[in-house]
């Protein structure tokens, strides 16, 4: 029964947020503030139980909240969590104007915290790594000899890469031979942002599949 | 006189584009349309390193999306999932996206209890739940990884399963397999947990979040799963070994018939739509403007 009501709820607003295809009306604005008021609450509710609870109140006062939350009745308090529940509650200095610049202190501490482990790590991952994976030989040579497929990929890839750097220097003019290789360079993007849109369209094409699939579904039980 | 063809090409109401696109997916889901498709290597890299782990190997899935992208998350979530307990891997569920629970739990209903149920919840497989903190806590993970998951997902104290025995940091695990919609996601795991762990990762996204992982594949990405072809690769090689596992694991080798149709229909409006901007262009020059 449970799952019936389920199946008709989730097929009537999809069809509900369909209906905007035709033209904008009433049932797709219900759908959309439903959707938007339930989102905002699913968010909040569960940011609260699994995060704030369990990794913060838990900790601070632990035999408390054990009623609440088994799993952090066992712990010792850890008076440390004290620090993250000030800051936490600096932050809602916010709602006064007068008072505002109070969450500055928390909002230094966030964006601190997240450039210093950040920096460190896209500067391995996504700046030395990728510079390493764009060394390639031009001739790729493989068990019995010149690998063909290769060689064209890794100069694909080494040409497209500096092909696409040239375009973004702008420190000289693109003309002559700079000109041509930004050109090319223009040719590498545009491949790039085709596929691109390639991909959106394919997602956005699976996600109609899915939603008239849970439709046909639903039509199955009816029928 | 009724108006020339690329005027009438360019005032085509644009319900009868959607209309054209929904029959274009509705009708050959009703038919059961079925069309081939073929994995490519980036696929088949992942299923290939899933296929060489020896049994025991400890696998970590994390399912970092929510129910709007289900429809392409799933079924390569599912297919992946089904595969390394096929090989007998232990596997350890969690999820850094706050929507990622109940993506897991389906995940368990469909694969871990139909498929395999003499599986001992503990010992060969875990549900460790969702933890917030992003890229911070696959970072924990990577430090001390039972001080972030003090216990499993329905509040049992961790050390008590056979399965987290010997497990200290992402560095325990033979492979981690990021099924992600966006961020926090397969970027994160590249970055915080597969680089620094020196741990293979395996990733499966949304078609619209793919372009961006390219560049990680091969070095820092062991395969990607790119949108519904991607699954459908997946699924395509899986039940090429595993005959018995057709039925459960063609989800979206299904809808990928629908999808070629309304690609199909799409190219061909991107082609009346130029061949109307060709044929005004013309006509513009024969009235000299």
């Amino acid at each position: 029964m449970a799952d019936s009501i389920v199946l008709w709820v989730g097929a009537l607003l999809t069809l509900m947020i369909f209906s905007f295809l035709y033209r904008d009306n009433p049932f797709y604005k219900f759908a959309e503030h439903l959707f938007v008021g339930v989102s905002a609450a699913y968010w909040m509710v569960a940011s609260f139980w699994s995060t704030l609870i369990p990794n913060l109140l838990g900790r601070l006062y632990p035999k408390g909240l054990g009623a609440l939350l088994p799993s952090v009745a066992e712990g010792e308090p850890n008076l440390w969590y004290a620090i993250p529940l000030f800051l936490g509650i600096l932050l809602l200095a916010r709602l006064n104007e007068k008072t505002a610049w109070i969450s500055r202190w928390t909002m230094a501490f966030v964006i601190g915290f997240a450039a210093g482990t950040n920096l460190t790590r896209y500067l391995q991952s996504d700046f030395v790594a990728q510079i390493k994976s764009t060394i390639l030989p031009i001739v790729g040579v493989g068990d019995g000899g010149l690998d063909v497929g290769l060689t064209i990929r890794n100069v694909v890839i080494v040409g497209g890469t500096l092909s696409g750097l040239v375009y973004f220097f702008f420190s000289k003019e693109h003309t002559g031979a700079t000109g041509r290789v930004a050109r090319a360079g223009i040719w590498v993007l545009m491949v790039t942002f085709g596929a691109a849109f390639g991909y959106t369209v394919m997602g956005r094409i699976s996600l109609l599949v899915g939603r008239l699939n849970f439709l046909g579904h639903w039509l199955e039980t009816i029928f | 006189m009724s108006a020339p063809l690329h005027q009438r090409l360019a005032r085509v109401d644009r319900r009868l584009i959607f209309l054209a696109i929904g029959l274009s997916v509705a009708l050959p889901l009703i038919l059961n349309l079925r069309l081939a498709v073929r994995p490519t290597p980036i696929v088949t890299k992942i299923f290939d390193k899933i296929e060489s782990l020896p049994p025991g190997s400890r696998v970590l899935f994390s399912f970092d999306y929510g129910p709007s992208t289900m429809p392409e998350n799933q079924p390569m979530a599912e297919a992946t999932l089904r595969h390394a307990l096929a090989k007998e891997c232990r596997v350890y569920l969690m999820t850094i996206w706050e929507t990622g629970p109940p993506q897991i739990v389906r995940a368990i209903d469909e694969v871990v209890k139909k498929d395999f149920p003499e599986r001992v919840y503990g010992r060969d497989h875990i549900y460790l739940g969702f933890k917030a903190g992003q890229q911070g806590a696959i970072n924990a993970l990577l430090a001390d990884f039972k001080g972030l998951f003090t216990t499993d997902a329905n509040g049992a104290e961790i050390n008590s399963f056979e399965i987290m025995q010997g497990v200290e940091s992402i560095r325990n695990f033979d492979l981690i397999v990021a099924i992600g919609s966006g961020l926090p996601g397969v970027k994160e795991w590249i970055q915080f947990g597969g680089d620094p762990g020196n741990v293979p990762v395996a990733a499966g996204v949304t078609a619209v979040e793919a372009p961006l992982l390219y560049p990680y594949y091969p070095r820092q990405l062991l395969g990607l799963m790119g949108g519904l072809q991607g699954a459908a690769e997946y699924e395509t090689a899986l039940i090429a070994k595993y005959p018995h596992y057709e039925t459960q694991s063609s989800q979206a080798i299904v809808m990928m018939g629908p999808q070629t149709v309304a690609h199909v229909v799409i190219i061909l409006f991107i082609v009346l739509g130029n061949v109307a901007y060709f044929l005004e262009r013309r006509a513009r020059k024969k009235e000299g403007r």
